[in-house]
């Protein structure tokens, strides 16, 4: 409860209890409720341990025979059953920068957009299309990029890049359409809700006395933001862009369905490539040696340590700041 | 005057961004809409799929395993998760409180592929073969960390006056936890399984290798099944044009479920909490 001004009644001692049977009793089923409650929530933290048990167990056999070059060598060959995981490591990173490259400035401009320029009767609607953008299956972006985006990629898009940038080594080649660059919108598109919903949580709990004061200052709109509100919320808005980042580097489907799933390190933006996730998706079912099954194993337990590394971060920048670690209610 | 003109502009700039990242919804609606709703007849709800080449069918085997899977999912994971919920509403103050709430967000974050992969390990493997229900204990895998926090935050609206009136009659605890808190949060509990159902009847990768799929129609959870996602992924990536139009208007359908699911939720919470949000 809240704390009192004064010193509270100190609670009454143990040893009076016992003249009361009945609320022995009471305590007891008390006890029993909040046994059964922490066992059901224990679960969560055993799930994790199960999940990572279940991958390492699952990649022993290749973390044993290929060891830490599984990460760095490129040959994926079930036949020879030579296994070396770097173009999918390469394609998932290449993948979710660039989705962050093109999400970032859309989504905190959604944020900033609601809590600081829309009017108020836009922010309700403005906030539930976001919202519902996020709502989106994976497999219905999926299908929406490979008959609508990539199309518009390749008629609009890089007839307009490939003068611009292709001098650059990130845009040589042929554009044939499934690719890092539909690979990385498409993303894109699908991480924007995340971090925009996360970035107007840290914006919303910035404290309007700070946008006060700038504008007091003489500030314009623009430089209260950008001097008073976004370094408040700073640390919160990296958390929510490196939650972004976690639930690109784990997209499955969507990405499986228009990368071009081709196990190769390019660095253009313009040729297909291969991820983490789409290797599992892709290969998974069809894995008939025990030894492919682990490979694939081995990189689904490098994808998992990743997001969870990289989601734990988000986390702990994202309540230093927003509002999502409040404090239990202690009344019970 | 230069300060004014750059606010102007930067004000413009963040207008015309958050435009382009609403106008992404629009796009896909529309031509989820356009290239979709044609193709949806009676037969198409009706009928089990053709075999590949041919034209006509419909998608009756995946609407009803979608169904199955979700039911099965949600009957797995709403206890678990919404009890986890109630232990962080109640009971979590403390240093587990603050260990099972940083699991559950960063569970939330897993990739729902990894998931599939430990439905796969303990029943698929086990079993031999595939089965719908390692896809809806994968689902429901991926719902419990979700529930978890929604309920935690639906349950932490209750006043505290409530609890403390409860208790002052003499109500026990647990009496008061149940009866009186969970009661008045029911509706924000249910908007949270709603939203969690609404999202993981979307879900492909982890049923990619534990439902599999099946081009009849059945209710055996023992059995592969078919789910519209599945669906929408085997079409979407063939050959066939006759299979483009359905997974259109497979995705169609696919989203209209998850959006009623949505709007639903949302009337729920409207209903009960007002002006909360």
């Amino acid at each position: 409860m809240t704390s009192l001004p004064i010193e509270p009644v100190p609670a009454p001692r143990r040893s009076t209890e016992t003249r009361w049977p009945s609320l022995i009793s009471t305590n007891r089923s008390d006890r029993v409720y909040r046994t059964i409650l922490t066992a059901v929530a224990l679960g969560l933290p055993v799930m994790i341990l199960i999940i990572l048990g279940v991958l390492f167990t699952g990649a022993l056999p290749a973390l044993r025979r290929y060891g830490p070059s599984f990460a760095w060598t490129s040959t994926w060959d079930p036949v020879a059953e030579v296994y070396g995981a770097a173009p999918m490591i390469f394609g998932t990173l290449a993948s979710s920068l660039l989705a962050l490259l093109i999400a970032v400035p859309l989504a905190l401009s959604v944020a900033i957009f609601l809590t600081e320029f829309s009017p108020r009767w836009l922010r309700q609607p403005v906030a539930f299309v976001v919202e519902l953008l996020a709502a989106i299956p994976s497999v219905v972006y999926g299908t929406w990029g490979i008959f609508v985006l990539i199309p518009f990629l390749r008629v609009h898009v890089v007839p307009l890049l490939k003068p611009l940038l292709g001098w650059t080594p990130f845009f040589q080649g042929v554009f044939y359409g499934n690719s890092l660059l539909a690979g990385g919108v498409i993303l894109a598109i699908m991480i924007v809700p995340y971090i925009a919903a996360v970035s107007r949580e840290v914006l919303l709990a910035v404290p309007s006395s700070q946008r006060e004061a700038a504008l007091a200052m003489g500030a314009t709109r623009w430089e209260a933001v950008r001097s008073a509100v976004l370094p408040y919320g700073r640390a919160g808005l990296i958390g929510a862009v490196i939650l972004g980042l976690g639930r690109a580097l784990g997209e499955t489907m969507a990405v499986t369905m228009v990368i071009g799933n081709r196990h190769d390190i390019s660095v253009s933006v313009l040729q297909p490539a291969y991820t983490m996730a789409a290797a599992i998706a892709n290969e998974f079912s069809e894995a008939t040696t025990g030894m492919y099954l682990s490979a694939l194993f081995e990189v689904g337990l490098i994808l998992f340590v990743l997001t969870v590394a990289v989601n734990a971060i988000a986390r702990i920048l994202i309540w230093r700041v927003g509002r999502g670690a409040a404090v239990a209610s202690k009344a019970l | 005057m230069t300060r004014h003109i750059t606010s102007r502009l930067m004000t413009g700039l963040v207008i015309a961004f958050s435009f382009l990242a609403v106008l992404a919804l629009f796009l896909i609606l529309g031509n989820l809409i356009l290239k979709g709703a044609s193709s949806i007849d009676w037969n198409f709800f009706t009928k089990s799929p053709v075999p590949s080449g041919q034209t006509g069918g419909g998608v009756a085997n995946a609407i009803v395993g979608t169904a199955l899977i979700i039911g099965l999912a949600a009957l797995i994971g709403v206890p678990i998760g919404v009890g986890a919920g109630m232990y962080l509403a109640e009971y979590g103050s403390g240093r587990l409180g603050w260990i099972i709430r940083f699991v559950a967000d960063v569970l939330n974050g897993t990739p729902s592929i990894v998931v599939g992969i430990v439905g796969w390990t303990f029943i698929v493997r086990p079993t031999k073969h595939f089965s719908a229900l390692a896809g809806a204990v994968a689902l429901a895998l991926l719902m419990i960390p979700m529930l978890a926090r929604t309920t935690e935050e639906m349950v932490r609206l209750v006043p505290n006056s409530l609890r403390e009136a409860a208790l002052a009659l003499g109500y026990p605890r647990w009496r008061t936890s149940l009866k009186i808190v969970a009661r008045t949060a029911l509706g924000g509990i249910v908007t949270g399984c709603l939203v969690g159902i609404a999202r993981i009847a979307g879900e492909t990768a982890p049923l990619l290798f534990t439902a599999l799929g099946n081009l009849n129609l059945t209710t055996n959870v023992n059995q592969p099944m078919q789910t519209l996602s599945l669906q929408i992924y085997i079409y979407a990536t063939g050959p066939y044009e006759d299979w483009h139009r359905l997974a259109w208007a497979s995705a169609l359908v696919l989203m209209g479920l998850v959006l009623i699911i949505s709007l639903i939720a949302r009337w729920v919470t409207r209903a009960r909490y007002g002006s909360v949000r």
